[in-house]
């Protein structure tokens, strides 16, 4: 896992490496310095030279400016390594997202895919950036001080033959046991911000149902949960700090002990059992910024798992079997198309659906809530893939077409409409990137945008999205069928994109689209009879499969859904 | 290891701390326990530091064995206690800060139920979220190590320079002109570094918002092959947020080796000084070679302390955010007249405590208690209102609705449909004027018993994460299966609830994502048929349900909804059309009334509507 997460370091992976040099330099200076301090006073203040004190004094100096220079290197390379992770990491997560299809999409929720591309990565380039420091400092500093301790007495040097591996093994234990908990504890904290969250969103569902008490005893349970939890996991990784402190004292008494014996039968000299006793505890502490940073670890090691989870999402629809060709027409047919949304589903949404749409039709098709008419529209431009049975665009398979080439033709009107921050204008750009202003106000014209423009603000600048103007539903529907149309696409799905446009306005659009639209394949989904009574063919859908397929005049005599519906808002077709 | 934020100041800390101290209530001797203990055990180790020399110069210089051992026991003991009062005070730390933790989350959630709904219009949930998660961990980073940690690196320092104070005052003057030094550069990097997290944080305000409106809107991009422009714009995003974290972590980052090498320098002063001052005889060399030691000490705690101070402070103005929510004034609740089942015996009323589907109004007031039954009946009188004070919605707007009927509105975006249905609900107090229910002003009456005596059924439909079953049973905790499956028919849900993998209990998550607009709709409603409330209101309920499961649903609902009291709004005029009253609003006022024929037969506004001349915004 972790490997794996470092190996997208890439065009940084030198900074990691220059910061790891800098590092290690770093850490020999900790070392170097006391020797020269214990050069100083043993030899220059022992002998009284002053002129030997002054040099050694220059030589630390000299070494505290390189230390200087190499901390201050570590730093920028340490930050320039974490953050350039971080910046791959969430580059390679946008790309793989954007690489999904519809069900990919509906695997994860869009909160969760915020923070996996968020907070997650933070978190983990933050680790690295902090981490990079004590990581190195540690073993170096470890291998050093006892090569050091070993050659100033290799008998006392044993002291650590006992210590070392009791130490390591009670970090190691904490660490391991800890690792589990810290996962424990994230699903605690992530139950209690879901909880937080639903009831922020859903206040008013809360507040009308008089549910407040409810909400706050589930809220106490999840709570009462995380807090066990972290308690535990906090606590045993606590632990790490008093375990270090009984093994440091530990060695630091046995070797006043056997270094006071050694001493006396004259096998180690006083200054010797000092510096030894430095350097033994130089050790310990490296073990312990060794051990705190596995602590520190295996923390984002869950961050690291949920950014993979979102690159190694298997990408459902992929262009394998695309030849180079383009659609040409806007034929569509379906044939014998069975779907479902997922494997494990025990009934199809679409089963053994067959249709065919001609080039230049105007196609309506209507049916209760849940009959499947998003799904099979949503087939067309393989949003979603059929499992069995075929889909055919112009007589070919929809798999053939590169998708970029295939969506490109065939524009959608999604039911649930998003404009994004920025003006209008960009907003309808979407459809064509270098669009004239000519097109623009051509199919301005055509969704009945024009009628209303005059009354946003700044027109065509005036700021979409969430700090925006509000634009009212209809409004909105218009501009997305702007939108799509700028794409000038062989084949136009609306999905009930009209339905909170007023009955006079949408007869005008659909009379504008036919005119100045003659060649394009146009399929509607509706709720109101009154948007696809004058189509070409309707297809009723029922329970995901044809119910029947006519026009108005012959659905009404043959088909019953369809009078059903018809019957449910008669009054207002009659008028 | 540290983590790194932006620090911001809090701004009364006085009061912030009065508040925590309540919170610590009886753990504050804990605290003070802990610091006890803290004391001890950083004690023990600068004790054990500085009792080296004297037992290497008494015990093992002379080979005097047994003093040796005496001492080295001695020293165990002291190492033992130390080590002990170090487990223990982490261990107790964790374990009331852990408790004091959970009372605050738990304070601010259920007064976070209480608030009235314009404070969650002002604030956006990110805003609200960020109190729970941020602050409260943020408070609780600060217990944990903060606090402890503090006392530790102080006494580090204190004693440190303490020891080397009495090893030899004038050398100490280097070491506390050093100290002196550092600590200025610890207060600038950090305000340096402060400027460039905040550039940080704008950048990651941004990619966040970028990433957030983008994933949201994924099926847009896909079908309008967006991805290659979109990815580009995320990529300058991200480098540029690159750019500006690592410089942060830069200026973070080098805290810890510039103070190291400084305190080599300053250990390279002290040296060369205590050096000369040895050689002129003002000092022995087994004190120098102590104090050197001091001196390489006393670098780190002055950069712990600092750190940990950094970290105290935003730890506050976390508090303080907290606390400034949990001041927010609460929904105002004055009302006494509560909602009773009443059983009818020979036309006289009767309390009674099971479900009876017959509810009455219990006042309590000087006369004696009374009952009257409940019946649906609600005024509006003259009513004034406007989200915010200088902008009216309804301006003195008088309407009534007779006791089982069904009512419906119908009007343009923001003509105050919806607004009327927030009133009735008391979600919103009224500017002037009065609402009343069965004659008893709204204001009178229990809030939770107002709102129990009403169902609704919201434009925007939430969905909790559980299952389908357990969403449904929200409207009323108590009902069985059986009620459940019967309120799924009567809003037509069942035969796709059904069609569902694990059927009723089909786990929903993320605001039920997994279903289809429509039939979100369908769980709302019966959500609401389950609830049996004997008033109900449909607030575009069924917007994005067809016209003909619509109409059964209708049917299902008009027969529970038998003679009682049913408020619908709708965009769609199929949907009110077999309302009893039909009322046309427009800028907040009504300005048609009556029946689907009467009101054609007007040829008003309605008629308009009906004929599609209008449309509705």
């Amino acid at each position: 896992m972790i490997k794996r997460l470092f190996s997208y370091m890439r065009q940084y992976k030198k900074y990691a490496i220059l910061a790891i040099i800098c590092i290690a330099a770093e850490s020999v200076f900790e070392l170097i310095v006391p020797l020269i301090m214990a050069d100083l006073v043993d030899i220059g203040v022992a002998s009284g030279n002053r002129q030997y004190i002054y040099i050694k004094g220059i030589q630390m100096v000299f070494c505290a400016l390189l230390a200087l220079v190499l901390g201050t290197g570590s730093a920028r390379f340490s930050a320039l390594a974490g953050q350039g992770l971080g910046a791959n990491l969430r580059q390679a997560e946008y790309e793989k997202m954007q690489k999904y299809s519809f069900s990919n999409i509906d695997h994860f929720r869009v909160s969760s895919l915020v923070t996996r591309l968020t907070s997650d990565v933070t978190n983990i380039q933050n680790t690295v950036s902090s981490g990079m420091r004590p990581f190195c400092r540690g073993p170096v500093m470890l291998i050093a001080a006892t090569g050091v301790a070993f050659s100033i007495n290799a008998t006392l040097a044993l002291v650590f033959a006992v210590a070392l591996p009791v130490l390591a093994g009670l970090l190691f234990a904490i660490t391991m046991k800890v690792r589990p908990l810290y996962t424990r504890m994230q699903g605690a904290i992530d139950t209690v911000n879901r909880i937080i969250q639903e009831n922020l969103i859903a206040i008013r569902v809360v507040k009308a149902y008089v549910r407040g008490e409810y909400e706050i005893s589930k809220f106490e349970e999840g709570n009462e949960n995380l807090k066990t939890q972290s308690e535990q996991a906090f606590r045993l990784a606590a632990l790490n700090m008093p375990a270090m402190q009984f093994v440091m004292y530990g060695t630091i008494l046995s070797i006043l002990w056997f270094g006071g014996g050694l001493v006396q039968i004259g096998n180690m000299q006083v200054g010797e059992l000092t510096g030894f006793l430095s350097y033994v505890l130089q050790i310990l502490n490296s073990l312990m910024m060794i051990s705190n940073v596995f602590l520190m670890m295996t923390r984002s090691v869950a961050s690291g798992t949920r950014i993979m989870e979102v690159i190694d999402e298997k990408i459902e629809i992929t262009d394998e079997k695309a030849r180079d060709i383009q659609v040409q027409q806007g034929d569509v047919a379906f044939e014998h198309v069975w779907f479902k949304y997922k494997k494990e589903a025990e009934e199809y949404v679409l089963s053994d659906l067959s249709l065919h749409i001609k080039a230049g039709q105007t196609v309506g098709i209507v049916g209760q809530t849940g009959a499947a008419k998003t799904t099979m529209i949503q087939l067309i431009p393989r949003l979603y893939q059929a499992e069995k049975g075929c889909v055919r665009v112009d007589g070919r398979r929809v798999e053939e077409y590169p998708m970029e080439r295939l969506r490109d033709a065939i524009a959608i009107v999604l039911q649930n409409n998003t404009l994004f921050s920025g003006s209008l204008l960009s907003n309808l750009r979407w459809g064509k990137e270098d669009a004239s202003m000519e097109e623009v106000e051509k199919v301005c014209h055509i969704a009945c945008v024009d009628e209303f423009l005059d009354r946003l603000p700044q027109r065509y600048d005036t700021e979409m999205g969430q700090g925006g103007v509000n634009v009212s539903g209809g409004q909105k529907q218009r501009i997305c069928i702007a939108r799509a149309l700028l794409k000038n696409p062989r084949i136009l799905i609306l999905d009930d994109s009209t339905s909170a446009v007023d009955t006079a306005t949408e007869g005008k659009i659909r009379h504008r689209m036919a005119e100045a639209l003659p060649h394009m394949t146009k399929i509607i989904i509706a709720q109101r009879i009154s948007s696809v009574c004058h189509a070409d063919q309707i297809f009723v859908l029922h329970e995901g499969k044809i119910n029947g397929v006519g026009t108005h005049e012959e659905l009404l005599k043959s088909n019953q859904i369809y009078r059903q519906i018809y019957e449910s808002q008669k009054e207002g077709a009659e008028l | 290891m540290a983590k790194y934020v932006g620090y911001k100041r809090p701004k009364n800390t006085k009061k912030t701390l009065k508040y925590l101290f309540r919170y610590l209530g009886l753990h504050k001797w804990m605290f003070l326990l802990v610091a006890l203990l803290v004391f001890i055990s950083t004690g023990a180790n600068i004790t054990g530091t500085y009792l080296l020399k004297p037992v290497i110069n008494h015990f093992i210089l002379p080979g005097d064995k047994s003093g040796l051992l005496k001492a080295v026991g001695a020293m165990g003991v002291m190492y033992l206690c130390g080590a002990l009062a170090t487990l223990s005070y982490n261990q107790l730390m964790i374990k009331s800060s852990q408790k004091v933790i959970r009372e605050i989350r738990t304070d601010l959630f259920t007064h976070i139920q209480k608030l009235p709904l314009r404070y969650f219009d002002a604030h956006t949930h990110g805003e609200l979220m960020s109190r729970f998660t941020n602050d409260v961990d943020t408070v609780q980073e600060a217990m944990n190590n903060s606090f402890a940690m503090i006392i530790q690196s102080f006494m580090m320092l204190f004693g440190t320079v303490f020891m080397m104070m009495v090893l030899s005052i004038r050398l100490s003057i280097i070491v506390i002109g050093f100290l002196l030094l550092m600590f200025v550069f610890i207060k600038f990097n950090g305000k340096r570094s402060r400027k460039y997290f905040q550039r940080q944080q704008e950048e990651l305000g941004k990619i966040n918002g970028f990433v957030e409106e983008m994933a949201a809107g994924l099926k847009v991009e896909k079908v309008f092959n967006r991805e290659k422009k979109n990815f580009e714009m995320f990529c300058q995003m991200n480098e540029s947020l690159r750019k500006e974290s690592s410089n942060a972590l830069t200026f973070a980052g080098m805290m810890v080796p510039t103070i190291v090498s400084l305190s080599y320098v300053n250990y390279a002063v002290s040296a060369c000084v205590g050096g000369l001052f040895a050689l002129s005889g003002l000092l022995d060399i087994g004190s120098l070679a102590a104090y050197l030691i001091y001196v390489r000490q006393s670098a780190m705690p002055l950069n712990q302390f600092t750190q940990q101070v950094n970290f105290l402070l935003s730890a506050l103005s976390g508090a303080e955010r907290i606390f400034e929510m949990m001041e927010e004034e609460p929904e105002e609740d004055e009302g006494k007249v509560i909602l009773c089942n009443v059983r009818r015996d020979g036309g006289k009323l009767q309390e009674c405590s099971t479900y009876t589907g017959d509810f009455a109004w219990k006042i309590s007031d000087p006369q004696g208690e009374r009952l009257i039954p409940l019946k649906g009946d609600v005024q509006f009188h003259k009513v004034v209102f406007g989200y915010v004070p200088e902008k009216n919605i309804l301006n003195q707007i008088s309407l009534y609705a007779k006791p089982g009927e069904k009512i419906a509105f119908v009007g343009s975006t923001g003509a105050g449909k919806t607004t009327i249905i927030n009133l009735i609900n008391r979600f919103y107090e009224i500017a002037a004027g009065s609402i009343t229910y069965d004659g008893i002003d709204i204001r009178d009456i229990r809030k939770d018993d107002l709102r129990r005596s009403l169902s609704l059924v919201i434009q925007e439909t939430h969905l909790f994460t559980g299952t389908i079953a357990d969403n449904i049973r929200y409207g009323r905790l108590n009902a069985t299966d059986q009620e459940i499956r019967e309120a799924a028919r009567t809003a037509n849900a069942d035969s796709f609830i059904r069609r569902l993998p694990q059927g009723y209990d089909t786990m929903l998550y993320g605001d039920g994502s997994n279903l289809s607009q429509g039939q979100r709709q369908l769980l709302a409603i019966a959500r609401a048929a389950v609830s049996k409330s004997p008033v109900l209101i449909l607030d575009e309920a069924t917007s994005s349900v067809d016209t003909r499961t619509e109409r059964l649903i209708e049917k299902g609902m008009d027969a529970i909804m038998e003679g009682r009291t049913v408020f619908v709004i709708a965009h769609r005029l199929s949907t009110v059309r077999n309302a009893k009253a039909i009322m046309v609003l427009e800028k907040g006022e009504i300005i048609e009334r009556g029946s689907h024929e009467e009101l054609l037969e007007q040829r008003g506004r309605y008629y308009q509507l009906y004929t599609g001349q209008f449309e509705l915004e």
